[in-house]
């Protein structure tokens, strides 16, 4: 398969990802949509690091992986300690910090 | 021709995948779906012969991530005592938005021309380890205090109030 195939393949996912992100109203289905965008982002990576021979692309996805599960984690976190005091996790709800 | 049946079996399971993910009113349902997209992901790691990818995809996104929103779901569904039903908003808005996007990169995919696929070559685990231990250690030690960080963050926000 071409260079392009991955490339194309990647960018579908990322803006699926994004249109989650831009529609969904819960917190954790926005945060499965950045979980999209950042999945395209590594098929873009890895398909870079094999056509160019290059390892820093693989270290690079290993690296946002890592970050990810990190994001996640704390993502979540935030979202348990909304609901707890909020009692909703409906993004438009949480208007505290607008002007 | 191996390789592009299953590019277009993984290509196809992972689109569709992305699309349950974002359109399934089920929350719990869209996790699963987003567990597939990353499973097909690894299947397109290993079409790009990163095997060692592969494993850490399964390792710590299909296995860790979907766990732990799984975990973040069911304790907030517990405390509603509900099934969380999620709609949208905005699709006509967003399908325009993220169609823009998606021809914006295709503008740029379309400009770059066709680059030859170099032979696979050696030992890429090897090289990969060394690479991590060389010129990217620093950057792997930043991962690990950032790792910590993170999981201590997210400790303290989700403790037990008292």
């Amino acid at each position: 398969m071409p260079l392009a195939a991955y490339l194309v393949l990647a960018a579908l996912v990322f803006v699926i990802g994004l249109f989650g992100v831009l529609t969904r109203r819960n917190a954790v289905g926005i945060l499965l949509g950045i979980e999209l965008m950042l999945n395209a982002v590594n098929i873009n990576l890895v398909a870079f690091a094999r056509f160019r021979a290059d390892l820093a692309g693989l270290v690079f996805t290993l690296f946002t992986i890592a970050i990810t599960v990190a994001e996640v984690a704390v993502g979540l976190a935030i979202v348990i300690v909304i609901f707890r005091v909020r009692r909703t996790i409906e993004a438009d709800h949480l208007d505290l910090l607008r002007g | 021709m191996t390789e592009i049946v299953g590019f277009c079996v993984a290509a196809v399971v992972l689109v569709g995948a992305s699309l349950a993910v974002v359109l399934t009113p089920n929350l719990f349902h869209a996790v699963l779906w987003l567990a597939a997209a990353l499973v097909a992901t690894g299947g397109i790691f290993l079409l790009l012969d990163s095997p060692f990818l592969f494993a850490v995809q399964l390792l710590l996104y299909a296995g860790g991530v979907v766990t732990i929103v799984v975990f973040a779901i069911m304790l907030t569904e517990r405390l509603v005592g509900a099934s969380i039903r999620q709609t949208s908003r905005f699709v006509f808005n967003g399908a325009v938005l993220a169609a823009a996007v998606f021809a914006a990169i295709m503008g740029f995919v379309l400009q770059g021309g066709a680059v030859a696929r170099p032979i696979a070559g050696g030992d890429q685990l090897r090289e990969l380890g060394r690479a991590l231990a060389g010129p990217f250690g620093v950057p792997l030690q930043l991962l690990g205090v950032l790792l910590v960080i993170a999981l201590l963050g997210a400790l303290y926000f989700a403790r037990a109030e008292d």
